[in-house]
């Protein structure tokens, strides 16, 4: 039986949605219809454009409302099943019981990138929106090197801590920077033997699981990653790795 | 100025500006002995060294590595020689620098006439920078009535500086008053400024000369057209500061983003080379009345805003006291800080209007820059554009004077067209519904919002006790600020400073000290 789904706005299978859009066009009577007609080609009916404004001489702004007869099979969709992670207290223990030892964690903000937040909001002592930061775990020793610190560095680095796992933080994505950066950091860890000796993660809110996977990666967080899901990704697949 | 409402102690206040000044001293008695490789190369800049050799390397760059050690004699000695042996115009040395003269070789003239022709060049810099200022006065006075208050502050990003154009252009148009062209993510680590208009960068565009001419001469044409003065703004920070503050002197930019201590906290740039050059370059931007933007709300990305709202006052003291120590006046002084706590604690909009009005009450002549919510930004565009207008509200209603005006999209990407417009539609609103609001509340003695200041100014005094006691320098290596520890002699760029010689030679410092009044 299938479960065919669309959008709900105040009645089931009305198909609802709300736009907003830039048009490069000068605002005028023109403007707002040719706004109705591209939504109408998105797949909309019953388009109402409700509010449209000139951004400038030549570009507008619309907001727009329509209605969508498209509907999918919500059975047939297929996610990446995210485990329930540990939390501060369950992963500290987890350590104790199977590893034994301090786990040693260095991150950093790789490549040019200089955007330390998302790194700051998984290590730091303090962590982000109450929840604290890998420095706070008293079963893990973490390192943040901080913004713009090249690949060869975070790799010495990680030696000289003898670390289990890297953390690698990437804000900037604009033009792809991102990728090769990436891409460079697993082949030096290739080249110098390393991969296997250690965990390494990407985050970044525009990093996805599927794309650190594709590059290399054991694992890559995007928004709305918490420290504790990346402790818990770390220790879990260091026991799993040992067993 | 409207009557104190947080009932503050002036004895404190004056007690914290004693403190910042003990802390200021030693490393002023540091900066006064050395000079570094971006002074000189801005030295050079500012008397008329430009052009890049084959290879791409700026010809102050090809000067100050040629000269290696001799630096600690000036940079301007040699290059004025050389105009003066070789019976050269600027432009004419310039092009056989690029094209490999290497004035290091050249025998040393009469050092009599080295002065006379050097001042002859800071004569012709300091007539073009009086020139921009009395040009942006002017406009500034025939446009007044046209500004917001607090100036809407707007940035642009996409890289390719004619891009930057047409979307600054339109954020003008929109209502903005102020236009920010980003960096690229990266430049403050060169050791150079790049040549020529650039297309290429990432999450921002290069800060060149040519880049800041043309969106000065887009910034004029539009600001004409709609009867405003358009300020423009720039990253005076990096291994560059000094270098980008004399390009800005020149090209006529209005504010520059100019900070005593980011560079060493947030770049980890050596803090002996960040002290020495944040000097001459807010000397540099003192005298082409370039308003400073300090960056203390870099403080609360990493630290907790609440918890940590102390470290943001004192850091204002600090970047006051060197900008004090530089020539630069109050006015002048756009002290930064932040709308960054979290949304969740209960009467955090009272604790934010108190930091932001203690800030107002303290530093009372300066055009403080107010930044809007970052850490606290989702996806959940609807939410930010609440936070953005709880923040606008703070803004106006304390008197801010530099409105940087936040995104609903800030968590998501670079900035849409659409985004900036929604933004400065949220603060035109808010500046206008609640135009008269500061000059007719009071706030309650000994309430929530009175006695958080007086806390936090507390603290604030307690915490620059304990900076005075270490020194700034050990303050920093023990992560007293933003909870970063940067080692004195780590970070990049500590080999380009060096100790002055005795004869020593710098034209345009001379002419600065004087014309600031640091010298009588």
């Amino acid at each position: 039986m299938d479960n065919m789904i669309r959008p709900y706005g105040d009645t089931m299978n009305d198909g609802a949605v709300q736009l907003s859009f830039t048009l490069p066009v000068p605002h005028s009577a023109k403007a707002d219809e040719a706004a109705k007609q591209y939504a109408h080609k998105l797949g909309f009916e019953e388009v109402e454009v409700v509010h449209s404004n000139p951004l400038s001489e030549d570009f507008s702004f619309f907001v727009v409302y329509g209605k969508s007869q498209l509907q999918l099979d919500y059975d047939k969709i297929e996610v990446e099943a995210v485990e329930k992670s540990m939390d501060f207290y369950e992963v500290n223990n987890f350590i104790k019981e199977n590893i034994k030892r301090k786990v040693v964690v260095v991150g950093a903000c790789t490549g040019t990138d200089a955007h330390t937040v998302g790194i700051d909001a998984i290590m730091n002592m303090k962590g982000f929106d109450q929840h604290y930061g890998l420095e706070r775990y008293p079963m893990m020793e973490a390192y943040n090197l901080g913004a713009q610190v090249p690949n060869e560095e975070l790799i010495r680095k990680a030696m000289e801590l003898n670390a289990d796992a890297i953390l690698v933080s990437q804000v900037v994505t604009q033009k792809e920077v991102h990728i090769q950066n990436m891409t460079d950091l697993i082949e030096l860890l290739e080249a110098e033997g390393l991969r296997s000796k250690l965990i390494v993660c990407a985050g970044g809110p525009r990093i996805s699981n599927k794309l650190a996977l594709e590059l290399g990666y054991d694992v890559g967080f995007g928004r709305g990653t918490y420290p504790e899901n990346v402790a818990s990704f770390i220790v879990e697949k260091m026991v799993e790795r040992n067993s | 100025m409207t009557q104190s409402k947080l009932n503050l102690d002036k004895d404190k206040i004056s007690r914290a500006r004693e403190l910042s000044k003990q802390i200021t001293r030693p490393v002023n008695d540091y900066i006064e002995k050395h000079t570094t490789v971006a002074i000189e190369r801005a030295t050079l800049r500012m008397l008329g060294a430009d052009g890049v050799t084959a290879d791409d390397v700026p010809v102050p760059n090809a000067i100050v590595s040629a000269l290696g050690d001799n630096i600690q004699y000036g940079a301007s000695t040699y290059y004025v020689n050389a105009l003066l042996r070789k019976n050269m115009t600027v432009e004419q040395l310039n092009g056989a620098i690029a094209n490999g003269l290497d004035i290091s070789q050249l025998e040393l003239t009469d050092m009599e006439l080295i002065r006379q022709k050097a001042e002859e060049l800071v004569a012709a810099f300091a007539h073009r920078v009086k020139g921009n200022v009395a040009y942006r006065t002017s406009k500034v006075t025939e446009y007044k009535e046209k500004e917001n208050a607090p100036l809407l502050y707007l940035i642009v990003a996409t890289g390719n500086i004619f891009e930057d154009v047409k979307q600054a252009q339109a954020a003008a148009r929109q209502g903005a008053d102020i236009i920010a062209v980003i960096r690229t993510t990266g430049q403050s680590l060169l050791d150079f400024v790049p040549y020529g208009a650039t297309t290429e960068g990432f999450g921002g565009t290069y800060a060149t000369q040519e880049n800041f001419k043309i969106m000065r001469k887009a910034l004029d044409e539009v600001g004409n057209e709609i009867g405003k003065y358009i300020r423009l703004v720039n990253y005076c920070s990096g291994l560059c500061m000094p270098e980008i503050a004399a390009m800005g002197a020149i090209e006529r930019l209005d504010m520059m983003l100019n900070d005593s201590m980011y560079g060493v906290l947030f770049r980890d740039i050596n803090m002996y080379r960040t002290f020495v050059d944040q000097k001459f370059s807010r000397m540099i931007n003192a005298f082409a009345e370039i308003v400073i933007n300090s960056g203390e709300d870099n403080y609360l990305t990493t630290s907790d805003a609440y918890e940590k709202a102390y470290t943001v006052t004192a850091s204002q003291f600090i970047n006051e006291q060197f900008a004090y120590d530089s020539g630069l006046p109050a006015k002048l002084m756009g002290l930064g800080h932040a709308f960054e706590m979290n949304p969740q604690i209960e009467n955090g909009f009272l604790y934010e209007m108190a930091q932001a009005q203690m800030a107002r009450e303290i530093f009372p002549e300066a055009p403080l820059k107010y930044m809007p919510p970052t850490k606290y930004m989702t996806g959940d565009v609807f939410k930010g554009y609440i936070m953005n207008a709880m923040f606008n509200f703070i803004a106006k209603s304390t008197n801010q004077g530099i409105l940087l005006l936040g995104m609903l999209t800030e968590a998501i990407h670079t900035p849409f067209m659409q985004d900036r417009f929604l933004a400065v539609e949220n603060a035109r609103y808010i500046l206008n519904n609640t135009k008269d609001f500061a000059n007719d509340i009071e706030f309650k003695k000994d309430g929530i919002m009175q006695t958080r200041a007086q806390n936090v100014l507390d603290e604030t005094i307690e915490f620059l006790e304990q900076i005075n006691e270490k020194g700034l320098f050990d303050s920093i290596e023990q992560k007293l600020f933003a909870e970063v520890s940067r080692p004195k002699h780590g970070g990049k760029g500590f080999d380009g400073v060096k100790e002055k010689a005795d004869n020593y030679f710098n034209p345009v410092y001379d002419y600065l000290e004087v014309e600031l009044g640091l010298k009588k």
